[in-house]
């Protein structure tokens, strides 16, 4: 993959050190998301793949480095000024992230009843039609708590989307997923990529999907990332890369075997 | 030598803790002076702090008015002033008993209850769901909680003594014969606004921000583990039964006895 | 939130309910009700007003007509007590009040005696007349000095005190 021009990255990581009780989790990081691309980060547990994208979201804030998303440097905002930012971005959390307390409803319109003036029937309209995009038509009433692993999954994207983000930050989106629900999910993924452009940035260690769906991959290692398209980094000159690839490929042939 | 570190590291930790308690306290008074104004979600910690309370409360209150009904009547009657019961069971209930009590079970029902909440909500990520949604968890989720238990409480607290006056009021006039309107007279003239009921609310209101602040702020900065939800519902009620003791003290004392 | 019309429903009745007996200590227990009825303020002072506080009934031949509002020490060092009775209370100007006691350890109230004069006191007037209220102390002292003896010894003093009880009963009610 070329070097891309400053202004085609979304977001943008410099030499980035975050360290949590003495443990260095990032030293001199570095990488970039270009718009409108799907990128999957992977990397073995521990790796900082999760702290990548919450210090991108501005919530985990690094000792060093700058995070800039769309242009702006966000490591240093205070809260408040934050909160413009964050509008930008939707987040997919691992578990969803769903409050609990509210019905599915609920929780998509929640985004839109707190920064628009939609009318309450322009909300139900966009809710439902969100939903159904991503295949849950008609799931409103229902609580998160009744909801299975790959449903509540979809719901949480539908809340992460809901406010037209730019960019859609996903955190282990497959993780604990039946491999039709990850297909499903996959597939909504590269949906929103081509009909909405949205810049996609995931994290993952599932690697067929991944090779599949990814225009960038970022591999995180020993708190730096190598960057490069699918093809680049499966034969990558460093062994621990192409390693990584080949170990979770055949695991993932014997699993599927199975 | 490891013990007095420990003590220094202890008393530096509380210190450290009150400041960003007071941090915490300003944030929540800020929010709440600004809209939205969250009248809903008010409304329905209202119901979780105040309505569910209510049977425990009312409960409780009517059988500590029995017991000091039977221990008053037990005494006066030795020197024949059992005509005062009304002034000894209200004065108790009325000055430290009802206030003291109410807040007592209010943090061990709804205060405890409250910590765990926010401290699930830590834990699965909900709270950072909202943030990445730019809506301030503090503002969505701690204020109503906080406003609902300063708000609830002296409304307990009223119920409490009512419910203990009709409890005196049982055992006194209908088991033991006192004469009931010198039961209420006595209980009426010696309880006065200024002294007394006004000191009563003062209270209460001081119990149910304590309370209030004390179950969110142990919530929302619990550790994301499970551990952490079970620290926070404990240190509520440990930290929140001593500082009610410990204020009910100093407000008596300032107030002024007479 | 789920717009849930019944638990807003429960959520009022609590807060009303909460409301009402907030209100019940303040108004009926607490009294404050009361100062703003209005009701004809007199004032009348004592040597000595015993345990007599703010908010003892005021009463006229055992009904009880109003409260004590303020009691507070005037120049003079005596005690200015303020009532507040029923407006419509028709006393002549030369109604005598006096602090007497519920029984022997009961609350100190007020008793107003109306007298017979054509004048009827207005809102805001003396009471002249007045009676303070009894000490015991005081009274077993009288007695002792009246019935011849001495006060020698302290000793007897306090006998006759233990003693006499009903006595004093009997020269309160007189």
């Amino acid at each position: 993959m070329n070097a891309l021009a400053d202004g085609e990255a979304r977001v943008r990581l410099e030499d980035v050190y975050l360290s949590v009780r003495e443990r260095a989790i990032f030293h001199g990081l570095s990488c970039r998301f270009p718009r409108g691309k799907i990128s999957v980060i992977l990397g073995g547990s521990g790796a900082g793949k999760s702290t990548l994208l919450r210090m991108i979201g501005g919530l985990a804030r690094p000792q060093r480095g700058v995070v800039a998303v769309a242009g702006v440097e966000v490591s240093r905002l205070p809260e408040r000024e934050l909160y413009e930012v964050r509008h930008r971005i939707g987040m997919l959390f691992q578990h969803g992230a769903l409050l609990d307390s509210m019905s599915v409803f609920d929780n998509v319109a929640l985004p839109l009843r707190e920064h628009t003036d939609l009318t309450a029937k322009d909300i139900a309209s966009e809710v439902e039609r969100r939903l159904a995009a991503v295949g849950l038509a008609g799931t409103g009433a229902m609580f998160p708590r009744e909801l299975s692993g790959g449903m509540l999954r979809r719901a949480a994207l539908a809340r992460a989307i809901v406010a037209d983000p730019e960019i859609v930050l996903c955190d282990e989106p497959f993780s604990g997923l039946d491999p039709i629900n990850v297909r499903r999910i996959e597939k909504l993924f590269t949906t929103l990529n081509r009909q909405l452009g949205l810049t996609l940035l995931i994290t993952s260690h599932h690697i067929p999907s991944s090779l599949r769906m990814a225009d960038q991959i970022v591999f995180l290692i020993d708190g730096t990332a190598i960057s490069g398209s699918p093809k680049d980094l499966r034969h990558h000159a460093d062994e621990r890369v192409a390693g990584f690839f080949a170990a979770e490929l055949d695991a993932d042939a014997a699993g599927d075997d199975a | 030598m490891n013990a007095i570190q420990d003590l220094g590291l202890r008393t530096v930790n509380l210190v450290v803790h009150l400041g960003r308690l007071t941090a915490f306290v300003v944030q929540i008074a800020q929010n709440a002076v600004r809209p939205p104004w969250r009248v809903q979600r008010f409304v329905d910690e209202i119901y979780d702090v105040g309505v569910l309370s209510l049977a425990i409360v009312c409960l409780s209150g009517a059988t500590v008015g029995a017991v000091l009904g039977l221990q008053g009547y037990v005494t006066l009657s030795r020197f024949g002033a059992e005509t005062s019961l009304g002034a000894v069971v209200g004065l108790s209930l009325v000055r430290e008993l009802g206030p003291v009590l109410t807040a007592l079970l209010v943090t061990g029902r709804a205060g405890s209850a409250m910590a765990a909440e926010i401290a699930s909500m830590v834990v699965t990520e909900q709270l950072d769901g909202l943030r990445m949604m730019s809506v301030d968890p503090v503002d969505f989720v701690v204020k109503p909680k906080a406003l609902a238990m300063l708000t609830a409480m002296p409304m307990l607290n009223a119920l409490f003594i009512v419910f203990a006056l009709f409890g005196g009021y049982l055992v006194g006039v209908t088991l033991l014969g006192v004469d009931g309107g010198s039961y209420i007279s006595s209980m009426e003239n010696a309880i006065d606004f200024e002294n007394d009921v006004a000191g009563t609310l003062l209270k209460s209101v001081i119990f149910g921000a304590l309370v209030g602040m004390i179950a969110t702020y142990r919530g929302y900065t619990s550790a994301p583990t499970s551990a952490g939800v079970s620290a926070a519902t404990t240190g509520t009620v440990v930290t929140g039964s001593v500082s009610i003791l410990l204020f009910d003290y100093v407000i008596t004392a300032l107030w002024g006895v007479s | 939130m789920q717009p849930s019309p019944v638990r807003d429903l429960i959520v009022g009745l609590f807060v009303a309910l909460g409301l009402a007996a907030i209100a019940y200590l303040s108004i009926q227990v607490g009294g404050v009700g009361y100062a703003g009825r209005g009701g004809l303020k007199l004032v009348a002072e004592f040597d000595q007003i015993g345990g007599l506080k703010p908010r003892a009934p005021v009463s006229v031949a055992g009904v009880t007509v109003g409260q004590v509002r303020k009691i507070e020490l005037d120049d003079q060092l005596r005690a200015r007590v303020t009532l507040e009775v029923d407006k419509s209370l028709a006393l002549p100007t030369d109604s005598s009040a006096a602090i007497h006691t519920e029984g022997l350890l009961g609350d100190q109230y007020v008793a107003l005696e109306p007298g017979g004069a054509d004048d009827l006191l207005k809102d805001g007037d003396e009471i002249e007349f007045t009676e303070s209220a009894l000490s015991v102390e005081r009274l077993i002292g009288k007695f002792v000095h009246n019935s011849g003896i001495e006060p020698d010894a302290e000793k007897t003093g306090k006998t006759a005190k233990a003693g006499k009880s009903p006595a004093d009963e009997q020269a309160e009610e007189e």
